[in-house]
């Protein structure tokens, strides 16, 4: 099996005829059995990306490849080695957990028995075997992502995608769904998942992609990327919104760093956290601006995101 | 070498066929428990029609008198015809549902047949036309209607109108998959519904029609299903032939044929 799980060359795709820009040229590669963190903002061409990987949609120009596979001429040799959890629980709401797995099942092409005892081991799996017998209808949002990335297992996948598997879950089934996507991976599965959360692509991912509007606007592993960015934030909080603003004029006369004002906290970032705070402090007191609080800590994607684009993720 | 290709090719062909067929009875199978377990849904849109029969049988049957036949019998083979029509929606429905809930996205990322997802729609959808056609059979014979023919006459035109409702659920097909939602889905099927059914000889003689809807309503399809329906069930009118059956099984298979590839086209482009 080839070395790259996918190769992705400047693919584009726009929608509306031509209107929307969904995806802009993007390139990327992901090592088999690592895991690529897809990160980005609503409306930054995740799904796209997915669908476009996952044979659902073509792009409009541009070409990738899946275990060295062309993605356009053998899209159907690439449907049996991947799987894919959608944005939205893709489940039949009427029908029970078992059914929902025996019908995907069936439909990837697994014998009827095999289908069933795969089914049942996955319900198992997943700690969902006590409501196996249960329409969909009555399973919690935690329950049913978990069928969901059930179901895209039933084919043991060699490469899955994850689109977006945790948004809107509380924290626990969050932890609970991470650990599954951890074992998956521990077992050899390679694995793209897209996600909101900094802290999510942080924790699983081995290489983090960060995309905002249909651009790959930064590409490396979680620490390369903190690295990039400084090795402190200083974050300054004040009053509010209009002394943040002030606060971050006045020091922009004498200090090169990059400044950011996200609401009423100014985020400076720097190679030399301690001493640069002390300026700030001196410069913010000098103007008789009120101080909130102060913080310097190591920075997070968050403050990675916002060097990169101005804003936060949440925008 | 040509005799090796041509095998591989028929192999791949059989190969497709097959999965067609499996992948179709799995998406069968599963719209048909979707309505098991909402069998509200079913209840209601099997109301419908009792309440139609009802109203025509006994509040404005007495008002349209119709020479050589009990307005009675008259009256049910159409309602067979508007309950088939009106049922057929549902497979539009559905298919937006499905569209909207992201189980489409999924199909389509798995190595099933494509086709299959409309084909098991629409023949899940023709097995609950079948269950419907035997209540309003059951109904039907309540209010006092009776075969006039034979009773393989009267599967014929039950037969015909299964055929009929297959063949129109392609076109809520095409309906299901242009429509953003299932709500919209049903509003955009009722203006293409309605005046097939009410401008058709299903309750009224088309002699009673202006002259202007009485040309569309005389050689509409679902006229000619019902003037089908109505000779092979009552024998009415009694001096006319059978021909409209067979006219009947034309625009049938005709609507197929053009419908199903337009399905499959419109599925194919919807993302
Ligand atoms: N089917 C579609 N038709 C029109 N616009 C679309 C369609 N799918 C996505 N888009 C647009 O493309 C952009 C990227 O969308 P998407 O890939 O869903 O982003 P993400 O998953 O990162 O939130 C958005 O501006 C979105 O509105
Ligand atoms: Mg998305």
């Amino acid at each position: 099996m080839s070395e790259q799980a996918i190769e992705v060359t400047d693919i584009s795709k726009t929608f509306a005829k031509g209107k929307v820009k969904a995806l802009d040229e993007v390139s990327f590669t992901v090592e088999t059995g690592t895991v690529l963190g897809l990160l980005g903002p609503n409306g930054a061409g995740k799904t796209t990306i997915v669908r476009i990987l996952t044979t659902i949609l073509k792009q409009d120009s541009g070409t990738a490849k899946i275990f060295g596979l062309d993605l356009s001429s053998q899209s159907h040799v690439i449907k049996r080695l991947i799987g894919l959890a959608g944005q939205y629980a893709a489940v039949d709401e009427n029908l029970t957990g078992f059914e929902n797995l025996v019908m995907i099942s069936r439909l990837t092409h697994l014998k009827k028995s095999v289908a069933k005892t795969r089914s049942l081991e996955l319900l198992e799996q997943f700690d969902l075997t006590s409501a196996k017998d249960r329409p969909l209808k009555t399973y919690s949002g935690g329950m049913r992502r978990r069928l969901d990335l059930a179901a895209s297992l039933v084919n043991n996948p060699n490469l899955l995608f994850l689109d977006e598997p945790t948004t809107g879950l509380d924290p626990q089934s969050r932890l609970m769904l991470w650990d599954s996507i951890q074992q998956l991976v521990k077992d050899g599965t390679t694995v793209l998942l897209t996600t909101q959360y900094l802290e999510e692509a942080d924790r699983l991912a081995d290489q983090i992609i960060v995309i905002d509007h249909g651009k790959v606007i930064a590409n490396g592993t979680p620490s390369d990327l903190k690295a990039q960015f400084g090795t402190s934030i200083i974050s300054v909080e004040l009053q509010d919104n209009n002394s943040a603003e002030l606060a971050k004029a006045k020091i922009q006369d004498s200090i090169s760093n990059k400044l950011i004002v996200d609401r009423n906290v100014l985020r400076i970032i720097s190679n030399d956290g301690p001493k640069l705070a002390l300026d700030v402090l001196r410069i913010i007191d000098a103007n008789s601006i009120n101080l909130a609080g102060l913080n310097i800590s190591e920075p997070s994607l968050d403050d990675v995101f916002l060097t990169l684009t101005g804003k936060t993720i949440e925008e | 070498m040509t005799t090796i290709i041509e095998q591989k090719t028929q192999s791949n062909i059989m190969k497709s066929v097959k999965w067609l067929a499996a992948d179709t009875l799995t998406i069968t199978k599963r719209n048909l428990i979707s309505y098991t377990r909402i069998p509200q849904a079913l209840f209601f849109s099997t109301l419908q029609p009792v309440m139609f029969v009802l109203l025509f049988r006994y509040v404005f049957g007495s008002a349209i008198p119709i020479k050589g036949v009990q307005y009675v019998n008259y009256l049910i083979p159409g309602i067979f015809v508007q309950t088939v029509l009106f049922g057929s929606v549902s497979t539009g429905i559905g298919l937006a549902e499905d569209l909207q809930k992201g189980i489409i996205e999924r199909f389509k990322a798995l190595p099933m047949s494509k086709m299959a997802v409309l084909m098991g729609r629409t023949i899940a959808d023709l097995v609950r036309n079948i269950l419907v056609v035997i209540i309003i059979s059951g109904v039907g014979f309540a209010v006092g209607f009776r075969i006039q023919t034979s009773v393989v006459s009267f599967v014929a035109a039950l037969l015909l109108l299964l055929l009929f409702s297959f063949a129109i659920s392609w076109g809520f097909t095409i309906v299901g998959l242009t429509a953003p939602n299932s709500e919209t889905a049903q509003v955009m099927s009722f203006p293409l519904i309605f005046p097939l059914t009410f401008a058709s000889s299903a309750f009224v003689p088309v002699a009673t029609m202006p002259t202007w809807l009485r040309e569309f309503a005389t050689y509409q399809p679902v006229s000619v299903l019902v003037d089908a329906s109505r000779k092979l069930m009552v024998n009415f009118p009694a001096n006319v032939s059978n021909w409209s059956s067979v006219e009947s099984i034309f625009w049938s298979l005709g609507a197929v044929v053009v419908l199903l590839p337009l399905a499959v086209y419109k599925f194919s482009k919807t993302a």
